[in-house]
């Protein structure tokens, strides 16, 4: 049966939606909202922000992350900024201008209506952060400062030098603390949700494993909010930290919540090469060394050769013999295009033979220029710890040697499908920030994941979720002693034992590493129809493998970290080959999503709008069964589509 | 390169610890010192073993999680670094080294080296907040914060609450720890309005949770991974004085 999607998109024109919703839906008094219980799943952006905010209004709030602090939620390490439209630099900036990068750079698959939410808010989280004791930069005068990002031609960006994510998160972490403080929130670190619990059709609770003591436990609620982050390490190597994982999203998935548009991955431009086989995780250079650094590679294959020998250094390469190839290719934003654009322009050229490491697999990001023009002091002060992070790592001053660059996966923009109020298709079953589809399109721009986690978080979902738990201020505490509770903490104790049983031959991350393999290989920056049947092909078998021949070793019934591994695993194994039938289904390339069968003349992405033009909501039919697909045509009344143009 | 490792195995937090040998074998230069402890485990579970656990996650040294004392020093021989950007090349081809979970009543091991850091966010709730409401607040740009007051709540607001200053200190104080917090806020105006309660509450806090007191040795600061000064130690008791006298 497929889906009965309504996106609940309110009617009025796009700048009045938002505030003419906010009058329609209905609220809960504050005698109501102790009655009410609300369970919140991740505690990065998206979910601290919501934990506290919901606290704060008087809901009883228990918050769950699998790290041993809420503190450590892989927002943390979002470095660069967070965007907003308060046009502090007097550059022109607005919220419709806001809104149209964002749509535009998303390559118009995403929502009008919520992407306009997006924009309209973004002002108020900069307030909000700055009030909770945030540290932005800041100019002498006192006054806020501001820099650029790519996909946009404004100065429209905040930060906290590089660690923005840091202390963005730490605010909302503050934030938390006061509630957990005052009792409203109960915090459970060190757990794990293995199963959201549904029943008569609506979310009541979930199946979570202590982490310290293995013990499986119940807890039940009126409503479930997921904010558990995205699913980039099903690629195995990704910029995301070690524990992040679609396990959450997944299960709602599995209890029939739609998953949107899979296949759109952020591959982003600026991250440091892979070096070897015993890698584990891939590390970023933030976009703001777009700023000022310049990205290019030799003109001549023997400058190439060269420098793979060992025999010429970068800096020894002439000004005329480089080719700054995005300044070349895009004139009107040169080195700050968008992410996808970036890392594609770099893929070609390595893939023409340019790559300048002994990999052939990376190009170079120089501050050079930068240097001789505003002095090394001043971009010690704007970079210093990210030069200081690069040369840890390589062993390079990026002061003295561009620093070398190349694409690798940073962020999921699809993920579960929410409606405007950012419910899914289950009731009482929310999903917000990187968790959710609803506001990225096809690629996301620079500094704004953490303006999407802290716009759902603190200023969308504490108002949306209450025109759905007004129905329920009559209901009793769900009770957690029924047969749906009953039936999920089986299957959860059961896919436990099945995997401690398997007591196979390969490790949980050899299994892990053959499936990044073959995402990367055939569902990463290009893909063909080709590569994403090989895909599906492959991970089913690597799947059928995984459950035969898998090692899990130690007592479930303590602390066990190749079970957790394990556990997540088994959900990426089913999540890379959704991500492979999407991309494969979608015969058109789209932002981060690139069908080599579909470009321009020119290597742009190539869109088919009057087929495309639509979100892929997929319903789960199990394990082994092909899902079913239903379709959120997308529809602009604002903007005009046009082939996304970042020459001039 | 090869390596002997010497690591502080414990069952859980009511089993008694020792000390096991293993060694790894063919390691790059440029494998980062967890990604040699992941070598290691993964064979230790080819061998039908048991991993070694140890906390970890970003892996950018940003997060806190990972932790460790590598050869007696906290986050190992690097300097302003974590564990986790740690790299084999400070170590020299077939050295011993030794890891250890943080030391520190208040951190009690849960299993080999992890431990429970759980008493730094009880510290932080009892105080390391600014009372604002969701959407209570005035326009960003309200009040001009001097630029330099602004960077200087930045540099103690870089802490990452690894707990390697309480590890790392002889009295176990988590000073470090809560002078960052508190001088991050005492430096901006919308920090002052609950300065006094904050500082107050925040010491009676580390005070009850079993960690010792401050004597000036400066190994908190030494070993910090993002190098944070203890100057801040300084403003903290300042402010806690001042709270005193009000009194």
């Amino acid at each position: 049966m497929a889906f009965k999607l309504d996106a609940k998109i309110p009617q009025g024109k796009l700048a009045e939606k938002w505030s003419n919703h906010k009058a329609a839906i209905k609220v809960v008094s504050p005698a109501n909202k102790r009655k009410l219980d609300i369970i919140v799943i991740g505690t990065g952006l998206g979910g601290g922000a919501a934990a506290a905010s919901l606290g704060e209004l008087g809901y009883n709030v228990k918050v769950f992350c699998i790290q041993d602090s809420p503190r450590r939620a892989h927002s943390i390490a979002a470095q660069g900024g967070i965007n907003a439209a308060k046009n502090y630099q007097n550059d022109n900036d607005s919220v419709y201008r806001l809104f149209y990068d964002t749509i535009k750079g998303g390559d118009y698959r995403a929502r009008e209506a919520n992407v306009y939410r997006l924009a309209e808010v973004s002002n108020l989280i900069i307030d909000q952060c700055v009030a909770q004791g945030v540290p932005f930069a800041r100019e002498y005068g006192g006054l806020l400062a501001n820099r650029s990002f790519g996909g946009a031609q404004v100065s429209r960006t905040f930060y906290a030098r590089g660690q923005t994510g840091q202390q963005l998160l730490l605010g909302a972490y503050a934030a938390l603390n006061k509630e957990i403080a005052a009792g409203s929130v109960k915090s459970y670190p060190r757990h794990e949700m293995l199963d959201v619990v549904v029943e008569n059709g609506e979310a009541r609770g979930i199946i979570a494993r202590n982490l310290v003591t293995g013990e499986i436990e119940r807890h039940g609620a009126h409503a479930v909010v997921i904010a558990s982050g995205g699913y980039g390490n099903v690629f195995f190597l990704s910029t995301n930290a070690m524990g992040s994982n679609g396990s959450a999203a997944f299960q709602c998935y599995r209890k029939g919540a739609g998953f949107a548009n899979p296949c759109f991955t952020q591959i982003h431009p600026t991250c440091i090469p892979v070096h070897g086989t015993q890698q584990s995780k891939l590390t970023l250079m933030s976009e703001s060394l777009r700023n000022d650094g310049r990205i290019w590679v030799p003109k001549k294959l023997e400058d190439v050769k060269a420098l793979r020998a060992g025999t010429l250094k970068p800096s020894d390469i002439k000004e005329e013999d480089r080719d700054y190839y995005l300044e070349r290719r895009y004139p009107a934003f040169g080195n700050l295009v968008p992410r996808d654009v970036a890392s594609r322009a770099a893929k070609e050229r390595c893939d023409a033979g340019f790559g300048v490491n002994e990999t052939g697999l990376a190009v170079f990001l120089d501050f050079k220029t930068a240097i001789e023009r505003l002095g090394k002091d001043i971009i010690k002060q704007r970079y210093g710890n990210l030069f200081d992070m690069y040369e840890e790592i390589t062993d390079v001053s990026p002061y003295e040697e561009p620093m070398q660059i190349f694409p690798a996966v940073h962020y999921t923009m699809g993920g579960i499908w929410v409606d405007y109020n950012l419910m899914t298709t289950i009731p009482g079953l929310y999903a917000i920030g990187e968790a959710n589809f609803s506001d990225h399109g096809a690629n996301r721009l620079g500094a704004s994941a953490l303006m999407q986690g802290l716009a759902d978080g603190y200023f969308v979902l504490p108002y949306t979720i209450g025109d759905y738990l007004a129905a329920k201020i009559q209901a009793p505490k769900v009770d957690t002693n029924t047969p749906a509770f009953e039936e999920a903490e089986k299957a959860v104790k059961e896919k436990i034992a099945k995997l401690m049983s398997i007591n196979g031959k390969q490790s949980v991350d050899d299994i892990h590493k053959k499936l990044g393999h073959i995402m990367w290989e055939n569902v990463g920056m290009a893909r063909t129809k080709e590569s994403l049947e090989k895909a599906i092909v492959e991970i089913q078998a690597l799947r059928k493998e995984f459950w035969k021949d898998v090692k899990v070793v130690g007592d479930p019934m303590s602390f066990n970290v190749e079970l957790e591994k394990a556990l997540r695993l088994a959900d990426f194994l089913e999540l890379g080959e959704l991500m492979a039938r999407d991309a494969l289904n979608r015969a058109e390339s789209c932002g981060g999503h690139f069908r080599s069968e579909h470009q321009t003349e020119e290597g742009e992405a190539l869109r088919h709008d009057e087929e495309f033009s639509y979100a892929a909501v997929w319903e789960y039919k199990g394990m082994d069964e092909a899902p079913e697909l239903t379709k959120e045509p997308l529809i602009y009344e604002e903007t005009e589509r046009k082939q996304r143009n970042y020459k001039d | 390169m090869n390596f002997t490792l010497k690591i502080w195995r414990q069952k859980d937090a009511k089993s008694k610890g020792a000390f096991e040998t293993y060694q790894v074998k063919d390691i790059s230069a440029d494998t980062s010192f967890l990604e040699m402890l992941d070598i290691l485990n993964n064979d230790l579970v080819h061998a039908g073993k048991e991993p070694v656990a140890f906390d970890h996650d970003c892996r950018e040294g940003i997060c806190g999680m990972c932790s460790l004392h590598i050869n007696g020093l906290a986050h190992g021989p690097g300097q302003a670094a974590t564990t986790c950007q740690i790299y084999m090349r400070k170590f020299k081809d077939g050295d011993t080294i030794t890891i250890e979970p943080w030391r520190s009543a208040a951190f009690p091991v849960i299993k080999d080296l992890v431990v429970n850091r759980g008493a730094y966010d009880q510290i932080l709730q009892a105080g390391g907040y600014v009372s604002v409401r969701t959407n209570s607040v005035p326009d960003a740009n309200a009040i001009p914060i001097p630029k330099a007051d602004a960077d200087e709540s930045m540099d103690a607001a870089a802490c990452i609450g690894c707990g390697a200053c309480a590890a790392t200190c002889k009295n176990g104080s988590a000073m470090l720890f809560v002078a960052a917090r508190v001088s991050s806020l005492a430096k901006l105006p919308q920090g002052r309005v609950e300065g006094a309660r904050r500082a107050k509450a925040m010491v009676a806090k580390m005070d009850e949770l079993g960690f010792g007191n401050c004597t000036n040795t400066g190994a908190c600061q030494a070993e910090c991974p993002k190098g944070i000064s203890i100057a801040h130690i300084a403003r903290l008791n300042r402010e806690f004085l001042a709270a005193k006298i009000q009194d």
